[in-house]
């Protein structure tokens, strides 16, 4: 399949404007120096800027001392040593739980779990001490500065345990803010808003972009806003709402329908907790469908949260039920997984994007 | 039998064939001393004198090249493409399941992490059935949808085969926990490596099985790298069989294949008068973690070939068998080429085998016929009961 092919064996060059998309970040550009850069490296240059701006950060986590398992941590124990930068023995509730202790004296813990499968052991730290600290000591204490970092989703080979998409558990978790960034650029400016942020920011990062996606992004230091939804492509006739890798496979698909004469906008949301419903709503107002698609499960995924939102909000302007375009209700399997990805074919002949001339009445 | 002793003494490599003893067969006992004593913790040490017979050793042998042939045929594999994902090898710490398998029996259960494509063939399961597995196909133990790291055989109560490091510690405890009740006099073997030694997770499964005198043995397979972490850097101590503090630990040479059945032995027998116990096997492993670890950035070539020329498992008991007569130079090697072929025919076999059918990504998520609906994109393009 195309999307498959496009998926795992091209670099992904990002598009530009000119294709009347902006999948490339859209942070002013001005005359800043840019480098074109991968996603492991945008999210190195942020960990560098944060650890030289903030003498109170540190970074660690399991084998980030010599750079990572995915490079993102290349050269900062050489930089910054191993008293701010350095590895932690094979214990995700410990690394999470000695971050909070760390922020809770008022310092900026960057913790790395080595893949998103294995943050369950931590799930507890998260949900029970990190998302509540603040609430139930009625502001005497906080761990607003820590910030943990997980590579997330699909790689073609990743399997039961390399490649889950967990950002709806912790959705549910008010206190934390999650974001997921889709490309290098915006990458590097929202974890260093995700690290400044003064409350505990889970940031998944999609392992599948790491080498693959390559963008201009500027050398200087730079924040995206958390919470603030982008729409990367304008549309009147359907909004399509993702994040992460999944936004190049939709864009694929918007660019398929376009050719049906169907014009779609895409919304990268950024921030999944707290989300921008505003932009949503606005766009759905405007074009009156919804496709959301995520690469995890379908039942319980975020696409659900938003759909119930959008229903709430945008009832009288809906001319479809809400699309959810997901992965399939079994584990991450190992040969199935062309099967169980959400691609951009699933994404085309769903409801919302193939007629959207036809009155839907369900 | 002493004088055929002799006779064969006197003779070096020449024999006439009606002269020799069917040494595969011969099981008689012998006694040979581990060359290494073990070192305890809050028990008595075995004996370093174990009881063996020729057969024995020389099956010693064959298995573990048979382990040895599979692991280097799934590496070739692997760099052609024909293994996708994940492959943990587990060339050089041959020793520790086939001493593990001398010891015990199969209804005693084993349980360990990733790296098991041995530890499956320890418990008798089928050249054709790992490789089927690890290229993804129908025929494999896990019907193809495992893959390498999640190998089963039930009817050997050999339960994996896990992703998550440490998660299969309580999980072996639990096993152990159910054969308490049954009151056959089994027990578990709780496998699990250095690097998640550190898990909070041992540590609570440790106290529970010594609360309640559970049959768990725990087995620390150290061999000296969490991926690419050493154990120094990670542990506070590195002694693992001490890190039970309250829970009885003996240190093990995992690169003698005698060391490990005594102690295994000795282990059983402690669990089901005493609860659990710790044994640390002290190994290594020639290939990095997986297959995407060339295992040199973290440790000296020289160290990883001075361990193959001193400590290597295979070539301990080729010594064995050699300096004890109970086989020649050349019946080892025609049964390295035995095992080869095997090998190779495994291979050839599981090449054959089909990849399940796309309806297979759908069953056995729940109970058969258990009538929970799925649904793909848009709740319309596919429908599928689970099955």
């Amino acid at each position: 399949m195309a999307s498959l092919l496009s998926r795992f064996c091209r670099k992904l060059a990002l598009p530009g404007s000119a294709h009347g998309s902006r999948m490339t970040s859209t942070t002013a550009c001005g005359s800043e120096t840019v480098k074109s850069l991968n996603l492991y490296s945008a999210i190195n240059q942020a960990l560098h800027i944060a650890l030289e701006t903030d003498p109170r950060s540190y970074v660690f986590g399991e084998d980030v001392g010599f750079g990572g398992v995915f490079r993102c941590t290349t050269g900062l124990a050489e930089r910054f040593g191993k008293n701010r930068v350095f590895n932690t023995p094979l214990c995700e509730q410990g690394i999470v739980g000695f971050g909070i202790g760390l922020a809770a004296m008022g310092n900026r813990a960057v913790v790395e779990i080595q893949v998103a499968d294995y943050i369950y052991p931590a799930f507890d730290q998260i949900v029970n001490e990190a998302a509540k600290f603040r609430y139930r000591s009625g502001n005497q204490f906080n761990c607003g500065g820590l910030t943990i970092r997980a590579p997330y989703g699909a790689v073609g080979h990743g399997g039961h345990y390399h490649s889950q998409s967990p950002e709806a558990f912790f959705c549910h978790v008010p206190g934390i803010k999650v974001v997921i960034p889709r490309s290098p650029r915006e990458a590097k400016g929202l974890l260093l808003s995700s690290i400044r942020d003064p409350n505990p920011v889970v940031f998944f990062e999609p392992k599948w972009l790491y080498r693959q996606a390559v963008e201009e992004v500027p050398e200087h230091d730079y924040m995206i806003p958390l919470s603030q939804a982008e729409i990367i492509r304008e549309g009147s006739d359907i909004t399509l709402v993702g994040w992460g890798a999944q936004l190049t496979v939709m864009e694929q698909a918007c660019l398929d329908a376009e050719k049906e004469g169907i014009s779609c906008e895409l919304i990268d949301l950024k921030t999944l907790l707290p989300w921008d419903k505003e932009t949503v709503e606005a766009s759905v107002k405007k074009t009156g469908r919804l496709l959301i698609s995520h690469e995890a499960p379908i039942t319980g995924g975020f696409g659900a949260e938003i759909s119930a939102t959008i229903l709430e909000r945008c009832f009288l302007k809906l001319e479809a039920p809400v699309s959810r375009v997901c992965g399939l209700d079994t584990p991450f399997p190992l040969v199935f997984e062309p099967f169980y990805m959400p691609t951009k074919n699933k994404a085309s002949s769903s409801s919302s994007l193939s007629s959207p001339s036809k009155t839907h009445i369900f | 039998m002493a004088l055929s002793r002799l006779s064969l003494r006197s003779t070096t490599f020449l024999k006439p064939s009606s002269l020799r003893r069917h040494v595969s067969t011969d099981t008689t006992p012998i006694t040979i001393e581990t060359a290494a004593p073990f070192t305890s913790h809050q028990c008595d040490p075995p004996s370093r004198s174990v009881e063996t017979s020729s057969a024995e050793i020389l099956s010693f042998f064959r298995d573990m090249a048979r382990m040895r042939r599979m692991e280097i045929a799934a590496d070739s594999l692997y760099k052609s493409k024909l293994i996708r994902g994940f492959c943990h090898l587990y060339d050089g710490q041959e020793a520790l399941a086939v001493g593990m398998e001398a010891a015990i029996t199969k209804k005693d259960a084993i349980i360990t992490s990733y790296r098991d494509h041995c530890t499956f063939l320890g418990r008798g399961g089928e050249l054709v059935d790992a490789f089927s597995e690890l290229m993804g196909r129908m025929r494999g133990c896990s019907n193809g949808k495992g893959g390498s790291m999640h190998f089963y055989k039930k009817d050997a109560c050999f339960y994996g085969g896990h992703g998550i490091v440490g998660a299969q510690i309580p999980l072996g405890c639990g096993l152990a926990f159910a054969q308490k009740y049954s009151k056959e006099e089994n027990v578990s073997f709780v496998l699990y490596g250095d690097g998640a030694a550190n898990q909070g997770q041992l540590f609570e499964a440790l106290n529970i099985a010594a609360l309640w005198d559970l049959p768990a043995i725990l087995v620390c397979e150290n061999n000296h790298y969490g991926m690419g972490t050493a154990t120094w850097r990670s542990a506070k101590s590195p002694a693992y069989f001490k890190r039970g503090d309250y829970v009885p630990g003996l240190k093990v040479d995992g690169m003698d294949v005698l060391a490990v059945k005594q102690a295994c032995k000795f282990a059983k027998e402690h669990a089901l008068k005493n609860g659990p116990i710790i044994l640390e096997m002290d190994t290594y492993r020639y290939h990095g973690h997986s297959m995407s670890d060339p295992g040199s950035t973290y440790r000296t070539r020289d160290e990883v070939s001075g361990v193959r020329q001193v400590r290597d498992p295979i070539e301990r008991v080729r010594k064995l068998l050699l300096s004890h007569d109970i086989a020649t130079e050349k019946e080892l090697k025609d049964m390295e080429k035995e095992v080869r072929k095997e090998v190779d025919d495994a291979v050839a076999q599981a090449k054959e085998s089909p990849v399940p059918e796309a309806s297979e990504l759908f069953t056995n998520m729940y109970v058969k016929d258990c009538g929970v609906e799925s649904f793909g994109a848009d709740r319309k393009e596919l429908k599928v009961t689970l099955a």
